[in-house]
């Protein structure tokens, strides 16, 4: 599952494919949609939860409080079912599913992080990440990717950054599935299932106590 | 404590304590908190988006500890609980979110429970279960209302609440003006046993005779308490530190008491129960103790621990509400920031409840992995 973008998204594959998935765009109601998502998702595979035997959630990085929905609901599963929960980096989904429809590298993926900024990361192939996720501005990371082509939500928003913008818009759960099945068939490392922020808590420090005494 | 009694965890999630209790019936089991305060306190006051993060790291630690401490397996559970609101929205999905995976993730029903409500039910832990009516004043950072409750499971009604501050937001912000930090209740009250409550004369907000009988006002008395303070400053006077706190706090619970043993004579209602953070203040339990007696009222107050934020007390609502056969609450249950105190818990969507959220997302759920 990955709840680190406007998508709230769940996927359960048995090694080899994807069963069932689903995939809702609803940036505000990540708590209200994920759960009844897995249940669904359950359902139409004609399996319950307990048979699951490996949790596999987004990391992100993401700016929205949903991130939090997917990482506490994975880790919750993990502990009421004595199953491991493993982390994917969210950008990493995104490009093993642009790999699917048939991009090659090197590409860049990037996700709408708000405030006029994007989550990105360049990768060698559908893959293969080269360097740790980061969030900036489009127009300061434009150069650096000129050329590539640019993966996601993030490319789309910003067209004049990024002219030539690739499919997937959305991160869908069934590709991370995929990828982490892959992963631990290869006996590959996954992320710890901790949210990746990617920036610090807005917190004013209130200023010194103001008088109230008029002057 | 009989073994048929409902075995419910509760989690608590809706400021800056990470709490997981559990309880059989209206007895306490567990009682697990683990609290983000200290990274607070050099802001002076919650930053909801530290308490969100701290939520999330906390969480599944929290609820394994309170198993362990309550000595039962999870399996055994009649229901899940949570604090759906009032409180911090991002807080607040975080144990929203864990609540409804661990109760589905279980099969046991879920109970969305109101935090106010919740600080209520909690006192059965205490002193056993609740009259009915029950008279609640409840006073904390966040909150101070008087409330009386007929059914704590169905029916809460206020008669007052502040217009301005809380109270516990009130003692926050003299104790910043008097640079003693955060949280200011625990120390002011400290200081103002060694202080004089009558040295100086603060104002009793609203509690003239055209005001509003019930509700309560702090903010006057904060700006009143800061212009003493500045004056004494201005003139080069050092300022009596023990007495401001007492005369301070003496003027908040004087109102408080007031205001709770009249709703209470009014009402007809026998006790009072007191809760919330404020309610661990030890001049407000004195004061209240002296005046529900004068008044022949018998007063109702936890210990300090179950009166702050807490998982036993949403565990405690929800052994209510399964025992009274309340409705369980959706798998869509969501976070509200401002759950009306009206509502004592979520039922689940076919009940109807007061809150239109659209629900053209309402898909078919397989009654087979619900609750089964
Ligand atoms: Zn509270």
């Amino acid at each position: 599952m990955d709840t680190a973008t406007p998508a709230v998204t769940v996927a359960l594959h048995d090694g080899t494919s994807v069963i069932a998935s689903s995939g809702q765009v609803d940036a505000r109601r990540h708590g209200e949609l994920l759960l009844p998502a897995v249940d669904r998702v359950l359902a139409e595979a004609g399996t319950k939860l307990d048979a699951v035997t490996d949790v596999v959630v987004g990391v992100g990085p993401g700016p929205y409080t949903g991130l939090r929905v997917g990482l506490v609901t994975a880790a919750t599963f993990a502990s009421a079912l004595s199953v491991p929960v493993h982390g994917l980096c969210t950008l990493d989904g995104l490009a093993y599913a642009a790999g699917l429809e048939g991009l090659e590298g090197p590409f860049a993926v990037a996700t709408d992080a708000r405030r006029k900024e994007v989550y990105w990361a360049r990768y060698e192939d559908a893959r293969t990440r080269t360097g740790e996720p980061a969030v900036d501005r489009p127009a300061d990371i434009a150069g650096a990717l000129a050329g590539l082509p640019v993966v996601g939500a993030g490319a789309v928003l910003y067209p004049d950054a990024f002219p030539d913008a690739r499919a997937p818009e959305h991160v869908a759960a069934g590709a991370l599935a995929a990828l982490a099945a892959e992963r631990l068939a290869a006996g590959q490392e996954f992320l710890e299932p901790r949210p990746l922020y990617l920036r610090r808590p807005d917190a004013q420090v209130p200023k010194n106590y103001k008088v109230v005494t008029p002057q | 404590m009989a073994a048929d009694e409902p075995l419910v965890l509760g989690i608590e999630t809706s400021c800056d304590e990470t709490g997981v209790g559990i309880v059989r019936g209206t007895t306490l089991l567990a009682d697990a908190v683990a609290s983000s305060v200290d990274t607070h306190a050099r802001f002076g006051g919650v930053v909801p988006e530290i308490a969100s993060r701290a939520h999330l790291e906390a969480m599944v630690p929290t609820i394994e500890r309170a198993l362990k401490e309550a000595g039962v397996s999870a399996r055994d559970l009649d229901g899940i609980a949570v604090t759906s609101g009032p409180g911090l929205a991002g807080a607040l999905l975080v144990g929203v979110s864990a609540a409804k995976a661990y109760a589905y993730a279980l099969g046991k029903p879920l109970y969305g429970v109101n935090h106010l409500a919740s600080h209520i039910c909690v006192d059965q832990l205490e002193h056993g279960p609740l009259p009915e009516p029950t008279m609640a004043l409840l006073v904390s950072g966040g909150h101070s209302s008087l409330l009386l409750a007929p059914d704590i499971t169905s029916d809460v009604r206020p008669l007052g609440a502040t217009i301005d501050d809380a109270a516990g937001e009130a003692f926050d912000k003299i104790a910043r003006v008097l640079n003693l930090g955060f949280p200011g209740g625990p120390v002011i009250d400290r200081l103002a046993k060694e202080g004089d409550p009558a040295s100086i004369a603060f104002p009793r907000g609203l509690t003239g005779p055209r005001d509003a009988p019930y509700d309560f006002s702090f903010s006057g008395l904060k700006t009143s308490v800061a212009r003493w303070i500045e004056a004494k400053r201005a003139a080069g006077e050092e300022v009596p530190v023990r007495d401001v706190a007492a005369s301070f706090q003496e003027a908040v619970v004087d109102v408080l008491t007031r205001k709770a043993v009249r709703a209470c004579k009014d009402e007809g209602v026998d006790h009072l129960m007191i809760g919330g953070g404020v309610a661990a203040n030890s001049r407000l339990r004195a004061l209240a103790q002296e005046r529900c007696e004068r008044a022949g009222i018998r007063l109702r107050v936890p210990r300090p621990g179950l009166c702050t934020d807490n998982g036993a007390m949403v565990a405690a609502l929800g052994a209510e509400m399964v025992a009274r056969n309340r409705r369980p609450s959706d798998l869509e249950l969501s976070a509200d920031s401002s759950l009306p105190v009206t509502e004592p818990h979520v039922p689940g969507a076919d009940h109807g409840h007061g809150h239109s959220h659209d629900h053209d997302h309402v898909h078919e759920i397989s009654k087979d992995n619900l609750y089964s």
